[in-house]
C-alpha cells in the first residue's frame, strides 16, 4: 500500500533512511546535559577513590582532584582491619560482619513472609483481606521517628534490645508493607485460571504456593532481593537505635570511624572506609540492573 | 435416568449482589450441558460454583449422587478446562499432566498408563516432553483437556474452551470435543457465549440471563419454540424478525399495521385476544414471493442483498419502517427497491404477549 502511493505520487521524494545530522542543535543540548550530569555524579568518586589511594602528605598538598603521584593500598587495609571506633581497633571489617549477620537473615525472613502475605491476599482472600492490606500499607506512611522509641521499649520488654535478633525483627517488620505489596501486585498480574486449575488438580495452599507461584515469580524475588538487601545495608536510623556498640552495622561504624574527633583527620582512610562500605550495594546495582528494572515495571504497574 | 450433576436452590450473592438466582437444574449422566449466554450472564460463575471454586451463598450440588456443596474441588469428580488453557508454564506437558496424579499420591505405574491413555486419545504423545510455551493454541487446549482426561472423572467442565482460538482450530477443536464426548461418554457441562458452539454440541443448553436459567432445553427446542423473547432474539443469526402488533379474532389472527396475518397452524398455546403481542419469525421461515395471498403475507421492499457464500441474506423494509430479514438462496439475487411479499410459514412461529415476553 505505501508502495503504491509513493510512486503514484507526481513529487519525487528523496529515498532511504533519513540522513542524520550528527552535530544538530538537539544533539548537542541532548550529549551536553548528558556529559555534565555524569561529571556533576562522577566527580565526587573519583575524587574519593584518588584520596584513598594517596598517602597523607600528599593529601595535604591539597589538589583533590590530582591523581596520586604513589599509589598506596594502605588505607584501604587500615579502614578495613585497624581503624578505630571507640575502644575497638579492628576497623570496618567488624561492621560488615555484623551488617552481614543482620542482612541476610532480614531480607530471607522479610521476603518469605511478604511473599507469603502478598499470595494469600490474591488468591486466598479472607473476610477482611482487603481491610488487613489497608492497614498494612497505612503503616509505611507513618514517619520512623514516630515509631523509634515504641520499639525500644517493646523490644526491651522482649528482652532483645541491643541485640541482633533486635534489629533482624525490626528490619522485617519494616519490610514488610512495600514487600507485600510488591509481591501481592505481582501475583494478581498472574492468571487466576492457574490457581484454579491447580486447586482442581487437588493442591494445597502451601503446594500451589511452591509449586506453581514461586517457580513464575523469579523476577519480583530477584527486585524483593535487591530492594532489601541495599535498603537494610544502607540503613542507619535503625542499626544506631536498637543496636550497641560491640554489634553496630557497617554503617554506623563508617560514621564513628570518619567522625572520630582525636587525632589527625586521615582523608584517604575515611574515603577507603566509604567505598567498602559502598561496596556491596553498589556490586548488587552493578549485578542485577536490568532484572532490577524489569522487576519494578512488573510490579509496580497494577494498582 | 440416573442423575450426574444436581443443583438444587442454587444462589449466589457478592455481598448485597444477587449473582445466580435459586437455579435447579438436573443433568443426566453422559449428558452434555451448554451453558450459553450473553457476557456477564452467570454461566462461568454457575461452572466455578459446581468446581468448588467459588463458596454458593445458598443451596445445594449433588456430583454422582453424592452432597459435594462444601466438598473440595479435587474431591468433587470434576475435571475442567480453562479458557487460558491455564496450563503450569514451568512444567512438560507431562508434568501439567501428572500434578493432579501426584497431588492425589497416585502411584508412578498409574501415572504412566494414564498419562499414556490421554496422551494416545488426544494425539499428544510427541508433545509430552515440551513445555507449555513451545505449543500452539491448539496444542496447548489438548493438553488442558488432557489434564481434565487424565483425572478418569466423570464430569467435565469447559470453561470457553474455544475462545482464544482462531475460527478454523475452533471448528476442528469443536469436532474433537464432541468425538471425545462421543467415546468417552462422561457428562460435560460447557460454557460459552457462541451459539455456533453450543447448537452443535449440546444435547440440551441451558440459556442465561443475569443470573436466571431462561430455558433449558434441547437445541432444536430453544431454536423452534424459544421460551421467551430474550432467548428468541438471542438464539439464531441474524435475529429473529419481531413484529409488534396485537392478536385478534380471538386469537386466529395477528394484526401488525394494516396487514392481517391468519395465525392457523400455530404451535404453541392457546393465543387469546392480545392488545398487544410480538410475532417472531426466523430469517429462514419467511418465503418471498411477488404476489400477495391475504393473511399469509406481509409486504415489503428490497433493500439490500447481502450474498453470503452457501446463501444470502436480504433485508427488506416493511411496514411502518420495520427492518427484516430473509434468508434466500444464493442465486435469487434481489434489486432494491423491488415490492414484494414475505409468505409467513406460521407452523414455524412464535408469538409473546408483549408485557410478560413470555411465548404464547
Amino acid at each position: 500500500m505505501a508502495d503504491v502511493a509513493i510512486h503514484s505520487a507526481t513529487v519525487v521524494r528523496p529515498r532511504g533512511a533519513k540522513p542524520k545530522t550528527r552535530f544538530s542543535g538537539g544533539n548537542i543540548m541532548l550529549y551536553g546535559t548528558l556529559f555534565v550530569v555524569s561529571v556533576y555524579y562522577l566527580l565526587p568518586l573519583w575524587v574519593m577513590v584518588m584520596t584513598s589511594l594517596k598517602g597523607m602528605p600528599e593529601i595535604r598538598m591539597g589538589n583533590i582532584f590530582a591523581p596520586p603521584v604513589e599509589i598506596t593500598f594502605q588505607p584501604w587495609v587500615k579502614a578495613w582491619s585497624e581503624a578505630c571506633t571507640g575502644l575497638n581497633c579492628d576497623g570496618l571489617s567488624r561492621g560488615f560482619w555484623n551488617s552481614v549477620m543482620i542482612t541476610v537473615p532480614s531480607v530471607i525472613i522479610s521476603i518469605i513472609v511478604a511473599s507469603v502475605n502478598g499470595y494469600a491476599l490474591v488468591n486466598w482472600r479472607f473476610k477482611g483481606s482487603e481491610v488487613f492490606f489497608t492497614i498494612l500499607i497505612f503503616g509505611s506512611f507513618i514517619p520512623y521517628q514516630i515509631m523509634l522509641y515504641p520499639i525500644v521499649i517493646l523490644l526491651r520488654e522482649m528482652h532483645i534490645y541491643g541485640t541482633l535478633y533486635g534489629l533482624i525483627l525490626v528490619h522485617t517488620i519494616f519490610g514488610m508493607p512495600i514487600l507485600t505489596l510488591l509481591f501481592r501486585n505481582y501475583f494478581s498480574s498472574l492468571p487466576e485460571e492457574l490457581f484454579k486449575a491447580a486447586r482442581v488438580d487437588g493442591a494445597g495452599f502451601w503446594r500451589i504456593y511452591f509449586q506453581i507461584m514461586v517457580p513464575m515469580s523469579l523476577p519480583i524475588f530477584v527486585v524483593a532481593l535487591i530492594l532489601q538487601i541495599t535498603g537494610i545495608w544502607n540503613d542507619f536510623l535503625f542499626g544506631v537505635v536498637f543496636t550497641k556498640p560491640e554489634i553496630y552495622p557497617m554503617t554506623v561504624q563508617l560514621n564513628n570511624i570518619v567522625n572520630s574527633v582525636q587525632g589527625v583527620k586521615e582523608y584517604n582512610v575515611n574515603m577507603a572506609a566509604t567505598l567498602l562500605t559502598g561496596l556491596v550495594p553498589l556490586i548488587i546495582y552493578f549485578v542485577s540492573g536490568k532484572l532490577f528494572v524489569r522487576g519494578i515495571a512488573a510490579g509496580a504497574v497494577k494498582g | 435416568m440416573t442423575h450426574s450433576i444436581q443443583v438444587k436452590d442454587l444462589s449466589l450473592n457478592f455481598g448485597s449482589v444477587s449473582v445466580l438466582k435459586n437455579m435447579n437444574i438436573d443433568v443426566a449422566e453422559g449428558e452434555f450441558i451448554v451453558l450459553l449466554g450473553p457476557s456477564g450472564c452467570g454461566k462461568s460463575t454457575l461452572l466455578n460454583c459446581l468446581a468448588g471454586l467459588l463458596d454458593i451463598t445458598d443451596g445445594e450440588i449433588w456430583i454422582k449422587g453424592k452432597n459435594v456443596t462444601w466438598a473440595e474441588p479435587s474431591d468433587r469428580g470434576i475435571g475442567m478446562v480453562f479458557q487460558s488453557y491455564a496450563l503450569y508454564p514451568q512444567m512438560t506437558v507431562r508434568g501439567n499432566l501428572s500434578f493432579g496424579l501426584k497431588n492425589a499420591k497416585m502411584p508412578k505405574e498409574e501415572i504412566d498408563k494414564r498419562i499414556a491413555r490421554a496422551a494416545g486419545i488426544l494425539q499428544i504423545e510427541p508433545l509430552l516432553d515440551r513445555k507449555p510455551a513451545a505449543l500452539s493454541g491448539g496444542q496447548r487446549q489438548r493438553v488442558a483437556i488432557g489434564r481434565a482426561l487424565v483425572r478418569d472423572v466423570d464430569v467435565f467442565l469447559f470453561d470457553e474452551p474455544l475462545s482464544n482460538l482462531d475460527a478454523k482450530l475452533r471448528s476442528e477443536l469443536r469436532v474433537e470435543i464432541k468425538r471425545l464426548h462421543s467415546r468417552l461418554n462422561n457428562t460435560m457441562v460447557y460454557v460459552t457465549h457462541d451459539q455456533i458452539e453450543a447448537l452443535t454440541l449440546a444435547d440440551r443448553i441451558a440459556v442465561m440471563r443475569s443470573g436466571i436459567i431462561q430455558q433449558l432445553a434441547a437445541p432444536q427446542e430453544i431454536y423452534n419454540r424459544p421460551s421467551n423473547l430474550f432467548v428468541a432474539g438471542f438464539i439464531g443469526s441474524p435475529s429473529m424478525n419481531f413484529l409488534h402488533g396485537a392478536t385478534i379474532d380471538g386469537g386466529a389472527a395477528f394484526q401488525f399495521a394494516s396487514t392481517k396475518i391468519n395465525l392457523a397452524g400455530y404451535e404453541g398455546g392457546a393465543i387469546l385476544d392480545r392488545p398487544k403481542a410480538i410475532l417472531g419469525l426466523r430469517p429462514e421461515h419467511l418465503h418471498i414471493q411477488d404476489h400477495s395471498e391475504p393473511g399469509l403475507t406481509i409486504p415489503a421492499v428490497v433493500e439490500i442483498d447481502e450474498p453470503m457464500g452457501a446463501d444470502s441474506l436480504v433485508w427488506l423494509e416493511a411496514e411502518g419502517g420495520l427492518k427484516m430479514s430473509v434468508r434466500v438462496p444464493v442465486e435469487r439475487r434481489m434489486a432494491a427497491g423491488t415490492p414484494v411479499h414475505l409468505k409467513v410459514d406460521i407452523s414455524k412461529a412464535s408469538i409473546f404477549d408483549t408485557a410478560s415476553e413470555q411465548r404464547v
